[in-house]
């Protein structure tokens, strides 16, 4: 008995001594504020997207997940040597989309970040719970200014975008109207959805700045298909523009009746980013023949490159606007992945959620598709040209027409 | 005779009465204010209410399906919006073809019998195929069956020709002799919005002289009297009901082509809005009567249409398009509240019901 207790005591201070002077293998431990994820030898990389992937505005949706498809075949399929797993929720673009989706994505503590959303109203019921969840939400296309303003009540930990921020097409919107059109009144239509409420106020606000008069500010429901009631309350007032930052399909019929509501025949009109997509050219028909839209400028080599790309991998021209805007997003995760993650000897890759989202915060002059990225505290990444666009009959893309 | 009236008279009622009284005194105030503003010239109101009246044409036909449906199955096919969308979606291929032969515009009378008839045979086949798939196996079945299966069938075919067809927005091309307006009795009225109303009222009087006055009219009507008494006369109650299916397809197909004469985008979930739409207005009219349909279905077009601009824009109530549904809904319930069977419909007996 005596000498199994000495011959056990000898291994343990054998097996203590070695251990002590082999390769160093101190557990890791983690000090993180929110947490970490630990990714095992074999284990993939989890990234989630929250994107509008089936109904109506899935082109969106379906277009940014190209551009991250894209973006993990660039990487070689691998961050940090470990492979990629991409799988995601549909947000529908509608809050309720926002809250299942989110949801579910929440309860999954495998996932470092969430690619997402689409649409800013699907952000407002998601990123609570996100947010909460420690993960880094980086959005490609939400452009509502409340999620990145400071203090705000949308605007929450570890949300970034690298869409542009409505202020800034709004802004640019409103002088265009007011330089390139020459108009002097304007009427502005939105559907009660955050993105267009938004941007037709910014819009509203800059005209009125540049001088501009806004007859009137009104509404229309997204699934309403007789706009003659508003139609005919815009024509009291009689603008020389219409800006409406909608979507399809009230956006289409809004220009389909508008030529035929007496007192608008000659009213130019305009739309956003929102408007910007072929499905508005099969939509409005010959009535689309000078339709404007205002939209990110994207130019460039490494642009013209990944645009070459998507055209052999699905067939088509990017299907929407915001496929580069989710190829950025992707890469400054993988960047900002690769620059925290500590890795054991065996490959296990921790990644601190809290340094994570520092990491993303800190990103400067990162050179993206849309240009050279630099974050701030809020999370407005984005550095954008926009620019506004005419539409021609049976044509897509639309016609850049300012700035030339 | 006081007593026995105070009696009657419950606390339920009084309150159902002040809600109708408030409605009404809102509307009437709304109505002098904008009135008196001045804000919208005559020919506004005018153009609105031709508006209103195609719309409502639009909803005729789409409730008749709901109605005929009713009257001789006693179940509300909630699958019919999807017939309703059908056909349209499927006709649009036709129309853009044809647009770009350039045939629509040489021959836009034929080109737009081609495409409505269509529109009709594509409706009619989907909702026989819903009959003899969804429903008839569930005949007789308890009532709640069906109508789930209805819903159920709903989503089949919306995703359904979402896979075929595709997601997208597709707009019907303009018909260029349809452009621009006809002065009819020095009034200005928009051409499209004169071919939807007029094509609607003729393919209501057609239906409803079918029902009236055609030997397989009076079977409809036998069977939706008495189904049993009717097999035993004779009547093939089995085909009735596949022929009344195929009426209210025919009806939705050729709804789907004056709707898109106003709204000329289709998309697999256009049938929705339009449908609930026309549902209640044959439950206003009183469901399970033709004329009842049509005159639900204009008032509720024409509310739509002036309602907001009228109603609410003195009130100085924003935005008033947008409410356009809650007037319409309002509508109902106020009709559900004072007369439950509908304007015209008819008093549902026990053995009925």
């Amino acid at each position: 008995m005596k000498r199994l207790y000495f011959t056990l005591s000898v291994l343990m201070v054998a097996s203590m001594v070695l251990t002590a002077c082999g390769p160093k293998v101190i557990p890791f431990a983690c000090t993180d504020a929110i947490g970490c994820v630990d990714i095992g030898p074999t284990d993939p990389v989890h990234i989630a997207y929250l994107l509008v992937v089936a109904g109506p505005n899935e082109t969106l949706g379906i277009d940014s997940r190209n551009g991250i498809e894209i973006a993990i075949d660039d990487s070689g399929g691998k961050i940090a040597n470990h492979a990629v797993k991409l799988d995601g929720e549909d947000g529908g673009c509608s809050a309720e989309g926002g809250q299942s989706g989110g949801t579910k994505l929440a309860a999954d503590s495998t996932i470092v970040a969430v690619i997402g959303t689409s649409c800013s109203s699907e952000a407002r019921a998601a990123l609570p719970m996100l947010s909460t969840a420690g993960f880094v939400v980086i959005s490609p296309s939400n452009t509502a200014p409340d999620l990145t303003e400071a203090g705000n009540a949308n605007n929450y930990p570890g949300y970034l975008r690298t869409a542009h921020n409505d202020k800034i097409q709004g802004a640019v919107a409103a002088k265009f109207a007011w330089e390139f059109l020459k108009v002097k009144n304007a009427a502005t239509i939105h559907d009660g959805s955050l993105y267009a409420d938004k941007l037709q106020q910014v819009f509203a606000e800059n005209f009125t700045t540049l001088g501009g008069t806004i007859t009137v500010q009104t509404a229309v429901d997204p699934n309403q298909t007789d706009m003659s009631s508003v139609l005919a309350d815009i024509a009291t007032g009689q603008p020389e523009l219409i800006y409406f930052p909608i979507f399809l399909p009230a956006g289409g019929l809004i220009i389909r009746q508008a030529k035929t509501t007496p007192g608008l025949e000659n009213t130019v009109l305009m739309g956003a980013d929102g408007l910007f997509s072929p499905d508005v050219v099969t939509a409005a028909g010959d009535d689309v023949e000078g339709f404007y839209v205002s939209s990110p400028l994207l130019t460039g080599a490494a642009y013209d490159a990944f645009v070459a790309k998507y055209q052999t991998k699905f067939g088509k021209a990017p299907i929407s606007i915001f496929h580069a805007h989710a190829y950025d997003a992707f890469m400054m995760i993988k960047a900002a992945i690769e620059k925290v993650a500590v890795v054991d000897a065996d490959g296990t890759l921790h990644i601190g959620r809290q340094a994570l989202r520092d990491a993303m915060f800190a990103t400067k002059d990162f050179s993206g598709l849309t240009g050279v990225l630099t974050c701030n505290a809020t999370g407005d990444c984005a550095n954008p040209t926009i620019g506004a666009y005419q539409y021609h009959k049976g044509a897509y893309p639309p016609e850049l027409v300012w700035p030339k | 005779m006081l007593r026995t009236w105070r009696q009657r008279i419950t606390f339920t009622d009084i309150m159902i009465w002040a809600i109708g009284l408030a409605i009404v005194g809102v509307v009437v105030v709304g109505t002098i204010k904008t009135l008196q503003s001045g804000k919208y010239e005559p020919s506004v109101w005018l153009d609105l209410t031709i508006k209103g009246l195609a719309v409502g044409g639009v909803y005729a036909l789409i409730a008749m399906g709901y109605t005929l449906v009713y009257g001789i199955l006693r179940m509300i096919n909630f699958a019919h919006s999807e017939v309703f969308m059908s056909g349209p979606i499927t006709a649009v291929f036709l129309a853009n073809a044809l647009a770009q032969s350039g045939f629509l515009n040489k021959q836009p009378l034929l080109s737009m019998l081609l495409i409505t008839l269509l529109s009709m045979a594509v409706s009619a086949v989907v909702a026989m195929l819903l009959e003899r798939i969804a429903y008839r196996p569930l005949r007789y079945a308890p009532r709640l069956v069906p109508l789930i299966t209805a819903i159920g069938a709903s989503f089949f075919l919306q995703y359904t020709f979402r896979g075929l067809y595709g997601s997208g927005f597709k707009g019907y091309p303009t018909v260029t002799s349809l452009q621009g307006t006809w002065n009819i009795f020095g009034v200005e009225v928009f051409k499209t919005q004169t071919v939807v109303i007029i094509g609607a009222i003729l393919m209501m009087a057609i239906l409803y002289a079918i029902v009236q006055w055609t030997k397989i009219g009076k079977a409809m009507r036998a069977v939706s009297e008495d189904k049993e008494a009717a097999e035993l006369m004779g009547i093939n109650v089995d085909n009735i009901i596949v022929f009344t299916f195929a009426l209210g397809g025919v009806s939705a197909g050729a709804a789907g082509i004056l709707y898109i004469l106003l709204f000329p985008i289709v998309w697999f979930y256009m049938g929705f809005i339009p449908s609930i739409k026309a549902f209640t207005a044959a439950v206003l009219g009183g469901i399970g009567n033709v004329p009842g349909a049509f005159v639900g279905a204009m008032l509720l077009g024409l509310l739509e249409s002036i309602g907001p601009n009228l109603f609410l824009d003195g009130l100085g109530i924003l935005n008033p398009s947008q409410l356009k549904d809650a007037i319409a809904f309002i509508v109902l319930v106020l009709i559900l509240i004072f007369r439950p069977s509908g304007i015209l419909g008819e008093r549902i007996t026990e053995t009925k019901a």
